[in-house]
């Protein structure tokens, strides 16, 4: 591509009328006039020679884990088993959808497993059945505070005062630990009675209320969709092509639809998948829609030129490791839910690793400026899902950790490798 | 000539016993490509940091557009409509070229969503106006985009946010023929469009062909101010090195 400038400039119209010659072959070719379906699929194509693969992988990947583990135990697939799956993996998309703010800005959080810990505990202890217990609301928002509260503390450590977040949250993770063993104290085992809390991970949604839910987030959807591409064509700038943004709902109604209809043939939707729906669309809004969301890609992709911007990157990151706090806590209550206790372990095992593996198996990267909140949901159906298939094959303990470590290092392997082919492909 | 839009009287700078700038005087008018020579460590990147507020001056006067000014930080020089363009760019390779131009100044509609639409039109609308035209998409991100088009986002960046002063340093530095070329015709049209533009290069064939006049930076003093009509380059690259002219103007060259 050469940079001389046409002698005569087109007015108005900063692009040029080849779309197919765009080298950033994702929805930028489809800004311009013109752009179809084809030029759409050409463009990704493109793209994934390039290295930016995408959800592509973990495409793959679920599809993988699905044949395999339905080849060696015919209940994998089975409705039940589903419901299972959706409860078994929504701490870990919990967590992980925090996680990604802070992975946005390339920074690390190692202290949210334990976080996750102490806010299972402080929700359980405020729930003991003893007089003096406060309703369930009280104790989930004390929790969830408590879980923002660890974030500020470990964010400004990390921003003002400037430990490297690694040392930050390694010192949490011992330190969050201890307060979880302190809390429980000689206790060893807190069971959890109050039907709200236990409902949310445990109960479902009756199966009218649930076809609601679903496909009133998929009507939400294509009603912002609708409203974006009349506000564009109103302004006279291009669109992308009508038949690809009906693709995307269709499919979306689609996987909506089989979700709830696999669901209700057992138990039905579990309160918290639509705890998951509503995170996701929250999320996607603060990353996509707000200025904190801009910052935080902004911050991640180069510090130098954020704070030349004016953007307070202090702020964002004390923010980021807020965020995080909160999620883990969130997620920590909805793990204690899901055993109707708490103990010892609480936030300990694998949690860690499998809540930042899953927003990297989805696709954000490890070096910060790259990533969705959806990633976290969408790796986290791929963690859950061995998880779940190795213990329907009654693998031991050391398999099931050598084979998710497996996992997550492919993961990363895949964001390293398709990083450096960024790179190559001048697009770094 | 018409009064400057930025002038600069007896501007001094010392870091600690080094004398960074000592009494410079320059100024540059509306409309007019300045550009800043000098060898290295003469005082050109200090002198652009006085200006855009990083390092406040010890002593002298800054005046912009008729009115003494005091400009103690960045948002001063933001606030004046004074624009700096450094040798990195300081864009977001993973942002798109509409999300880097209004980065930390986006436009938010209702609900304090970010106002895409609104943005996107005026980022393609002012790099029309620049007749930048090889960028072809917009919402590509920055980092598929060559050199040349990065500093052309730099700056229309810069130019978006009806600055009056824009100072590009070393714009040309780092890129080919093709590209250079694309960006020497922007900072041509930045003075047509009634900018003052201040451009640091070394590269005198780049400035002979867009500059209005050259101010010569050396040890820290400005030595000369020549309009670009009246010189040669030989003479400017005499100005950096020594200092003075070993001869009148307009006689015959001597060659040493």
């Amino acid at each position: 591509m050469t940079d001389i400038a046409p002698p005569t400039p087109v007015p108005g119209q900063v692009t040029g009328s080849e779309p197919a010659v765009v080298p950033a072959g994702t929805d930028a070719a489809l800004h311009e006039d013109g752009a179809t379906l084809a030029t759409y699929a050409r463009g990704r194509v493109q793209a994934w020679r390039s290295g930016d693969l995408g959800s592509l992988p973990i495409l793959f990947g679920i599809i993988a884990i699905a044949v395999y583990f339905q080849a060696r135990n015919s209940n994998f697939l089975s409705a039940g088993n589903f419901v299972n799956l959706i409860a078994q993996m929504s701490p870990y998309a919990v967590i992980g959808m925090g996680v990604v703010f802070v992975l946005l800005l390339g920074e690390i959080d190692l202290s949210i497993g334990y976080v996750s810990g102490v806010g299972g505990v402080i929700c359980a202890l405020l729930l003991l059945p003893d007089g003096s217990q406060h309703s369930a609301a009280f104790a989930i928002v004390v929790a969830l505070l408590a879980g923002t509260a660890i974030g500020v503390i470990q964010g400004v450590l990390f921003a003002k005062v400037g430990i490297p977040s690694f040392v930050v949250t390694l010192a949490g993770l011992l330190g969050w630990n201890g307060v979880v063993l302190l809390l429980i104290g000689s206790r060893g085992t807190v069971s959890i009675q109050d039907p709200f809390v236990n409902g949310i991970a445990n109960d479902n949604l009756s199966h009218g209320w649930a076809w609601i839910a679903v496909e009133g987030a998929v009507l939400l959807y294509a009603g912002i969709q609708y409203l974006a591409v009349r506000s564009r064509a109103k302004a006279g700038l291009p669109n992308l092509p009508v038949s690809l943004i009906l693709l995307r709902i269709l499919v979306l109604a689609a996987v909506g639809a089989a979700v709830v209809a696999v669901a209700n043939s057992s138990r039905g939707l579990p309160y918290v998948g639509l705890l998951l729906i509503a995170l996701v669309l929250i999320g996607t809004y603060v990353t996509d829609r707000t200025r904190f969301g801009r910052h935080t890609y902004a911050v991640g992709g180069n510090v130098e030129a954020a704070r030349r911007a004016g953007i307070r990157v202090d702020g964002i990151r004390i923010a980021a490791f807020a965020i995080s706090g909160m999620m883990a806590a969130l997620g920590g209550i909805i793990l204690a839910s899901r055993l109707s206790s708490v103990d010892t372990n609480a936030g300990g095992g694998s949690i860690l690793l499998y809540a930042i593996a899953a927003p990297v198996i989805g696709g954000t990267s490890l070096f910060g400026g790259r990533g969705t909140i959806r990633s976290a949901l969408l790796g986290a159906v791929v963690i859950a899902g061995i998880e779940n298939g190795l213990g329907l094959l009654n693998v031991t303990a050391g398999t099931k950790f050598v084979v998710t470590g497996l996992v997550l290092l492919a993961a990363v392997a895949v964001d390293s490798l398709s990083r450096k082919g960024r790179a190559s492909a001048g697009r770094a | 000539m018409s009064e400057p839009l930025l002038q600069l009287t007896g501007v001094t700078k010392t870091f600690g016993a080094v004398n960074a700038l000592t009494e410079v005087d320059f100024a540059v008018h509306a409309g007019e490509v300045m550009a800043l020579v000098g060898d290295n460590g003469a005082g050109k990147s200090t002198l652009i940091k006085c200006i855009a507020g990083i390092h406040p001056i010890d002593a002298g006067q800054i005046t912009f557009e008729g009115r003494p000014v005091s400009i103690s930080g960045p948002k001063d020089s933001a606030k004046l409509g004074i624009e700096v363009v450094y040798q990195d760019l300081a864009l977001c390779d993973n942002l798109d070229v509409v999300q880097n131009m209004y980065l930390g100044r986006e436009k938010l509609s209702s609900f304090r969503r970010l106002d895409e639409t609104t943005m996107e039109r005026t980022a393609r609308e002012t790099l029309a106006s620049l007749a930048v035209t090889t960028i072809r998409s917009v919402r590509q991100p920055v980092a598929a985009l060559s050199g040349g088009q990065r500093q052309s986002v730099a700056v229309a960046k810069a130019v978006m946010w009806n600055s009056k002063l824009v100072i590009l340093d070393e714009p040309t530095a780092a890129l080919g023929v093709a590209q250079t070329r694309q960006v020497l015709d922007l900072v041509k049209r930045l003075g047509d469009k009634g900018l003052a533009v201040v451009l640091i290069s070394h590269n005198l064939h780049d400035i002979f062909e867009v500059a209005d006049r050259i101010t010569v930076l050396r040890l820290g003093r400005s030595v000369a101010e020549v309009t670009v009509k009246d010189t040669t380059q030989q003479e400017v690259v005499q100005l950096i090195t020594a200092g003075t002219l070993s001869h009148v103007p307009g006689q015959a060259e001597v060659v040493a």
